[in-house]
């Protein structure tokens, strides 16, 4: 054998030990202050302010931004551990976490002027305020040239009207702002100019309508927005004029790593529910576990979520080394929400009528995994990039 | 005002124990190891006093090569530096030994400017004898406030000053002040320990680890470890696995049939 460089091999599952250090304090907070009160918030679908306040109080809101602007001074991937870790025991406060970091703080934080960054990201490094990203339409998800909701500018403001669906954390009590994208005007070769404006929370005309009722998510907070003749001043405008469209596209991009991670966080808690109730449940006089029918499905679950493990850690890898990662992230995204679908239904499987009931928490897993082949980019727009990427 | 915090890692709490078969000491390789609860808690009052007080906190440690992961996380928390004795001679130390050595490196510290307080966590979920903090007290030949579930520092200008704590009995509490100087320690109703940011887990590796072994101590081999010790475990029995409750069946006696039981129980 000779002498292998470890600069040679590639990093594969291993973690720094800072970042193991990371990990297993998220764990042992998701072990001990998540599971044992989730389930009742999630019945109630009532947003978990205090989890919540933890959470900030761990800086998990900040960690990848620098200390300057209140960070932790990590970086995505750190984000990203945190996620899984979170959502390996629950998903509602997983995507409450993702969805404040990467499309509430991280779009201010890219392209904010210095004035907004000092402005926000301070109290949403802190998590005393959660930010959100006010994209999709009720008529127009994925496609988001589609965008009706119209903003001009009169004097020194900008008159926001439009409806925004489906927005996470955007009214919460500590939701301190919502980016909307929005029309403000028409391009030279006719096609809509978007741009992203910041509108702080109880801007008279902004309204949050209800929670949506929904499927699974129960504990994290989505509504409809509606904006009639909302004004803002003309310096909320993020970023240049005219570019929303491109920067919320490189957000997605970098959303669709954190995404993965939830996948990749859920499919291992299904496997950790399944050995714990594989190995106690007794069925014809020995743990369900000993018959190989349960023990290869488990067996496969751990598969699947390694294998989508090692897809994000490649993506959040090469985007941090600054290379292209488009399609990583696409294919860490597309196979780890799928793969968290068929763990979820293997795992209800494995826990049999059990399995079916509310209080355990493979039902909750079952419940949010579907969300995920749909949020952020569903699984044909990752095809599709994917496709295009491969030149077809 | 310097603070000295003793940590010790233990197996971790929630799992089944074992005991090596060889010389009747706990198997520490079968179990993760994890920091013991009560000392997160003696780690988060002394943190806060800081905060309240100024000064510095320092964790000292005593256990095999494996307690640096206690130690880091006790960086982690916020404590600034570390004292972690390290010497094979130390396999097997039963509480007294635990003490001698704790004391002997507290006393290392004199050249450095000293402590006004030690905290400990008032037992370790492995061995659960809750003597250490005393004995510690009583070779320091300092004041001993055992079992606080408060405590309040009045620190004079220049050093010194009082502790006073709220000493959890069974049946309320007893306040009890004392001079600094002093050793205290804390049951879990004090506080809640913080979860390390990653701010203070990357700030950590950069915060100075002193290693001890017994000869820096100027303890001698002899006094620690298996052969040092005055008790020892001569055999061991796993416990019988749990027996089948009563169960009671409300046939609308069900209240006087529980009172019954309970009182056969002399609980009531």
């Amino acid at each position: 054998m000779t002498d292998v460089d470890a600069s040679d091999l590639p990093a594969g599952a291993r973690l720094s030990d800072e970042l193991e250090s990371l990990r297993k304090t998220v764990e042992e907070f998701a072990h001990d202050v998540v599971a044992p009160t989730i389930a009742d918030f999630y019945e109630r679908e009532a947003f978990p302010y205090e989890i919540v306040r933890q959470m900030g109080q761990m800086g998990l809101f900040g960690l990848p931004f620098p200390e300057e602007y209140g960070g932790m001074g990590g970086n995505y991937f750190a984000l990203c551990i945190a996620l899984e870790e979170l959502a390996r025991v629950d998903s509602s406060v997983a995507i409450t976490l993702e969805a404040a970091v990467s499309l509430g703080a991280m779009p201010i934080y890219r392209f904010g002027t210095e004035e907004q960054k000092r402005e926000w990201l301070p109290r949403l490094c802190s998590g005393e305020l959660l930010g959100a990203f006010g994209l999709t339409e009720p008529g127009g998800g994925s496609d988001a040239g589609a965008t009706l909701t119209r903003a001009r500018l009169d004097g020194d403001e900008w008159l926001i009207s439009g409806t925004k669906a489906f927005i996470t954390n955007s009214g919460t009590d500590i939701t301190g702002l919502v980016t909307v994208t929005a029309v403000t005007g028409e391009l030279p070769d006719g096609r809509k100019e978007i741009s992203s404006i910041i509108v702080p929370s109880a801007t008279p005309g902004f309204t949050v309508s209800k929670k949506y009722s929904k499927v699974g998510w129960n504990a994290s907070d989505t509504r409809e927005l509606s904006f009639t003749d909302v004004r803002v001043p003309a310096a909320n405008l993020l970023g240049e004029r005219g570019r929303g469209y491109a920067q919320f596209l490189s957000i997605l991009d970098e959303g669709r790593i954190a995404i993965a991670a939830l996948g990749v966080g859920l499919a291992q808690g299904c496997v950790d529910e399944s050995v714990k109730y594989a190995t106690t449940r007794e069925a014809f006089g020995r743990p369900i576990g000993d018959n190989q029918a349960i023990a290869f499905k488990v067996a496969d679950m751990e598969v699947r979520a390694h294998t989508a493990r090692l897809a994000y850690y490649d993506a959040a890898a090469r985007m941090l080394r600054g290379e292209p990662f488009k399609r990583q992230a696409a294919i860490a995204k597309l196979y780890s929400s799928e793969i968290a679908v068929t763990n979820a239904r293997e795992a209800t499987q494995v826990h049999g009528g059990y399995g079916f009931m509310n209080e355990y928490p493979v039902a909750r897993m079952w419940r949010d995994s579907k969300i995920l082949e749909i949020g952020e980019g569903t699984s044909e727009v990752q095809r599709m990039l994917i496709a295009r990427d491969l030149g077809l | 005002m310097n603070i000295v915090v003793c940590v010790k890692q233990v197996p971790d709490t929630w799992s089944e124990k074992r005991l090596n078969d060889e010389d009747n000491t706990l198997d520490r390789a079968a179990t993760d190891p994890v920091m013991n609860e009560m000392d997160e808690y003696a780690v988060e009052e002394a943190l806060r006093i800081k905060e309240m007080h100024g000064g510095e906190v320092t964790v000292l440690c005593m256990g095999p090569d494996a307690a640096t992961e206690t130690v880091r996380k006790s960086l982690s928390m916020g404590v600034d530096k570390a004292i972690h004795v390290l010497d094979e001679g130390l396999h097997g130390s039963d509480a007294l030994a635990t003490s001698l050595v704790l004391s002997a490196a507290l006393g290392t510290l004199a050249d450095s400017g000293g402590f006004d307080l030690v905290v400990l966590g008032s037992e370790s979920s492995d061995a659960r004898m809750s003597v250490v903090p005393a004995m510690l007290a009583e070779r320091l030949g300092l004041p001993q406030l055992t079992f606080a579930k408060e405590v309040s520092i009045d620190a004079a200008d220049g050093g010194g000053g009082t502790v006073t704590i709220k000493r959890l009995t069974d049946d309320g509490y007893q306040v009890i002040e004392a001079s600094l100087p002093a050793v205290v320690s804390v049951v879990e109703k004090i506080n809640e320990p913080r979860y390390p940011s990653f701010k203070g887990i990357m700030a950590a590796k950069k915060k100075p680890v002193d290693t001890k072994s017994l000869a820096d101590l100027g303890v001698e081999s002899a006094d620690v470890g298996l052969g040092g010790a005055w008790s020892a475990v001569e055999s061991f029995e796993t416990a019988p696995p749990r027996q089948a409750g009563t169960i009671v069946t409300d046939e609308g006696d069900g209240a006087s049939k529980l009172a019954e039981f309970l009182a056969s129980k002399k609980f009531i």
